[in-house]
């Protein structure tokens, strides 16, 4: 009987060895083939090649296969990607896809990219040329903001981050006006501080017209001012749809749905072309300000179902104990109701502002060129003709951080919130 | 009296606002000699527009071009809502997969193309990934369908007597339909399962197919074939030509749109407790009957809603076809037409309208099936 066992053992442990022997050689090749263009089995023919090495790998597979492995890392592989042939087969799809694409992607990344000099001449390789962004970075992210007023732009940047983060540091007495602060007095000032700072006019700086203002930096500031606004217009129109006067519901109703309903492209379509129309003779309102209003607006509509879904969610107790207090109407919304109903739909909030941070390239619709725009514009530049993968790849980057960031960020207060109650 | 002030106060203001913007709107036309009034709709469009689905020319009316638009939109949206379901099942399935590597990689699919502009993707697809296609004179092609920078060229089909066809299959459709209850009724009452899936599929093979037994509809296959027209440059004759701006929209929207179906679908199946299979395991079904008669049902409760929610949003997201030029409704009504005429308030309370009735028709399907599928309290 041990015997037995003993051999069934060494059964299991030379099909395993045998088994690892075929999938390295599998990989192998394919490594060999993909990173250095080298191929092992050139004896073949070549139409199996791919083909041969990939049953090579799925026998490989199908040996170490085992209820028990003793070797702990043939364990782990088997119970996590090797369990039966589909999964094992799905592995090998997505290793060989992972091999296959990683040298070419890596190669045009870096390897035969070229990142000196500063005209188009000194992109002779293969790869991505990173001197077009390196040339065109200061449009991408200032527009065409003038070059020695650049420094405007950063001080603001820099002054609306810092206020941004005082409440941070408020204590005691303090943190009693931490929500008066971040909802009436920063907006006031921030808008202060972008309208004296980047626009200029007095103080003796020079006025610079919205026109020019672009790139990363316009995409900041029309998401920022959106962002601020929408919210408190988004919660006055949830309220009022859950009002108890009907002339109010209706109209909140009508508000919110008009605006769901329509692409935001056609929206800001309106403000450029219909909306001048409605304005009295010679008001003029700026392309900017009428962006922001309208994206505001949009944006409000989808805050307002957000912060509903809070309201709805919140059990009645909440209004009868408040209302048995004595409390009237704004009172209860304001020191019982709201609170709890905005810690509830934060993610939800977060993620409309994920959906508004998204949205803003599409103000070039109305000439106004944020980091994509200009990327549109220097592509058909007759010296840069040719880099558009490398400017879209670009912005791409930085969208993705800052979108994925804001998402693990309101994952994460999901999380926190869902603990608390 | 407390409640009817506020009312008032507020439907005022309400009827200031329009009356001040219509005072204006009145006095800015008049100043620049423009009349409101939808008649233009009859005259003359006298543009081009690429890519139509019903036939068009220079002199089809601005009403027609506006037909054109609409239906671009709705192909688009269309395929684009097809794709993205197909890419959000796959991956929203995969997302919950016990294999790490699969699970990770549907995980990275949906991390990346959720967190893009879809702008920002569009132009990717438009100016940079499709622009590196090779010439028409350059391409090898791929079973007849060929790749190139100036349009995917695939083989068509030539019908004769479509119309029979499709007629035959919205018949099986309905026949479908009715059967399907009939076997439902079968089953709340009396217990016993028939295979449903099997007999539907039959049904919409077979019916159809008459057609072609009888000999009344044909297909015809039509192979693009490259033509040269000078020793550098060719084209391609027949067959059906696919503009790279619809390629472009296409993988677009459904890249993106497929990102928020499949987060849908894994909720979705998340969403129902492991009790409730165990409570079905221990009476005795089968694993495809807990899946059919206990999973899905409740799946599909939590999945329909967000995701038609999301069909909304592509359509929506269409809109974006005006920036890569492919003549969707924005592009050639709230673009070209409004540029020709300067009929602002008309063409885009038009297009909004559109819009806004298809949305309004969207979520009045989804209440009524929302309040269809509702678990009943009794």
């Amino acid at each position: 009987m041990i015997i037995d066992k003993n051999t069934a053992k060494n059964d299991v442990l030379t099909k395993t060895y045998i088994g690892i022997i075929l999938i390295s050689l599998c990989l192998l090749n394919i490594v060999f083939a993909s990173f250095f263009s080298v191929e092992i089995l050139k004896f073949l023919p070549k139409k199996i090649d791919l083909s041969f090495t990939f049953i090579i790998g799925l026998i490989g597979l199908h040996l170490i296969r085992s209820e028990k492995s003793d070797i702990k890392f043939i364990h782990y592989i088997n119970t996590n990607t090797n369990n039966n042939n589909f999964n094992g087969f799905l592995t090998l799809c997505i290793l060989l896809l992972i091999l296959i694409t990683i040298p070419p992607v890596i190669n045009w990344f870096i390897l035969d990219a070229n990142f000196t000099g500063d005209s188009k001449d000194a992109c002779t390789g293969s790869g991505a040329c990173w001197t077009y962004i390196k040339v065109w970075m200061r449009r991408f992210v200032y527009g065409m903001y003038p070059n020695e007023e650049h420094w405007r732009i950063n001080l603001s940047f820099f002054l609306v981050v810092g206020l941004g983060l005082i409440g941070i540091f408020a204590r005691g007495q303090l943190r009693k006006f931490i929500t008066l602060y971040y909802v009436i007095i920063y907006p006031i000032i921030a808008f202060l501080v972008i309208y004296f700072l980047i626009s200029g006019g007095s103080f003796n700086l020079v006025w610079v017209e919205t026109g020019a203002w672009g790139g990363l930096s316009l995409t900041f500031i029309v998401s920022f001012f959106c962002l601020i606004f929408c919210f408190p217009v988004g919660m006055l129109l949830a309220l009022g749809r859950r009002s108890s006067l009907p002339t109010i519901t209706y109209f909140s109703v009508c508000f919110i749905e008009f605006w769901r309903g329509v692409p935001l492209i056609t929206v800001l379509f309106m403000s450029a072309v219909m909306f001048p129309l409605f304005l009295p003779e010679g008001v003029f309102v700026d392309k900017l300000v009428m962006v922001i209003i309208a994206i505001s607006l949009f944006e409000a509509a989808y805050v307002a179902e957000v912060i509903r879904g809070g309201l709805q969610a919140l059990p009645r107790g909440q209004y009868d104990a408040a209302k048995s207090l004595g409390m009237g109407y704004w009172r209860m919304y304001i020191f019982v109701i709201l609170p709890q109903a905005l810690k509830l739909v934060i993610p939800g909030i977060a993620n409309t502002f994920l959906a508004l941070v998204k949205d803003t390239p599409l103000i070039f619709v109305v000439g106004l060129l944020e980091i994509v725009g200009m990327l549109n514009m220097a592509k058909t530049n007759p010296k840069w003709l040719g880099f558009a993968m490398e400017g879209y790849i670009f912005a791409g980057i930085i969208f993705w951080i800052i979108c994925y960031s804001m998402s693990k960020y309101s994952q994460k207060l999901e999380l926190k919130f869902k603990t608390d109650r | 009296m407390k409640k009817i002030v506020p009312q008032i106060i507020t439907l005022l203001l309400i009827i200031l606002v329009f009356a001040f913007f219509t005072f204006n709107a009145n006095v800015n036309m008049s100043n620049r000699g423009m009349e409101f009034g939808y008649g233009f709709l009859k005259r003359a469009a006298s543009f081009d527009i690429q890519f139509s689905l019903i036939e068009y020319s220079r002199e089809s009316t601005y009403g027609r071009a506006y037909l054109v638009g609409l239906l671009n939109t709705l192909l688009v949206a269309f395929s684009g809502i097809i794709f993205a379901t197909f890419l959000g099942l796959i991956f929203g399935i995969a997302r919950l997969s016990k294999n790490l590597l699969i699970n990770k990689f549907a995980a990275f699919y949906v991390e990346f193309f959720r967190n893009l502009p879809l702008l920002l993707q569009l132009f990717f697809w438009y100016y940079a990934a499709l622009r590196i296609l090779p010439l028409p004179h350059e391409t090898n092609g791929f079973y007849n369908f060929y790749m190139t920078i100036k349009s995917l060229y695939t083989p068509s089909l030539i019908w004769e007597n479509l119309d029979v066809f499709l007629y035959l299959l919205g018949f099986s459709i309905i026949l479908i339909f009715i059967i399907n209850n009939y076997f439902k009724k079968i089953q709340e009452n009396k217990g016993k399962q028939y295979p449903i899936l099997l007999i539907s599929l039959i049904i919409l093979f077979i019916i159809p197919s008459f057609a072609f037994i009888f000999g009344i509809s044909s297909i015809d296959i039509e192979y693009p074939v490259y033509k040269q027209l000078s020793k550098t440059s060719g084209t391609f004759i027949g067959g059906l030509a696919i503009p790279p701006e619809f390629i472009a929209l296409f993988l677009a929207l459904s890249l993106y749109t497929g990102t928020f179906i499949a987060e849908n679908v894994r909720a979705g199946i998340e969403g129902i407790s492991k009790g409730q299979k165990e409570a079905a395991a221990s009476s005795g079904l089968t694993q495809k009957q807990i899946l059919n008669l206990v999973v899905l049902p409740q799946a599909l409760r939590i999945i329909i809603p967000p995701t038609t929610n999301q069909y909304l949003n592509l359509t929506k997201n269409s809109s974006l076809a005006a920036a890569i030029a492919y003549p969707d409704i924005v592009l050639v009504f709230a673009g070209t037409a409004l540029m020709q005429t300067g009929r602002a308030i008309e063409i885009v309370s038009i297009t909004m309208a559109t819009y806004l009735s298809i949305s309004l028709a969207i979520s009045a399907f989804m209440n009524y099936y929302n309040k269809k599928v509702a678990i009943t309290e009794k």
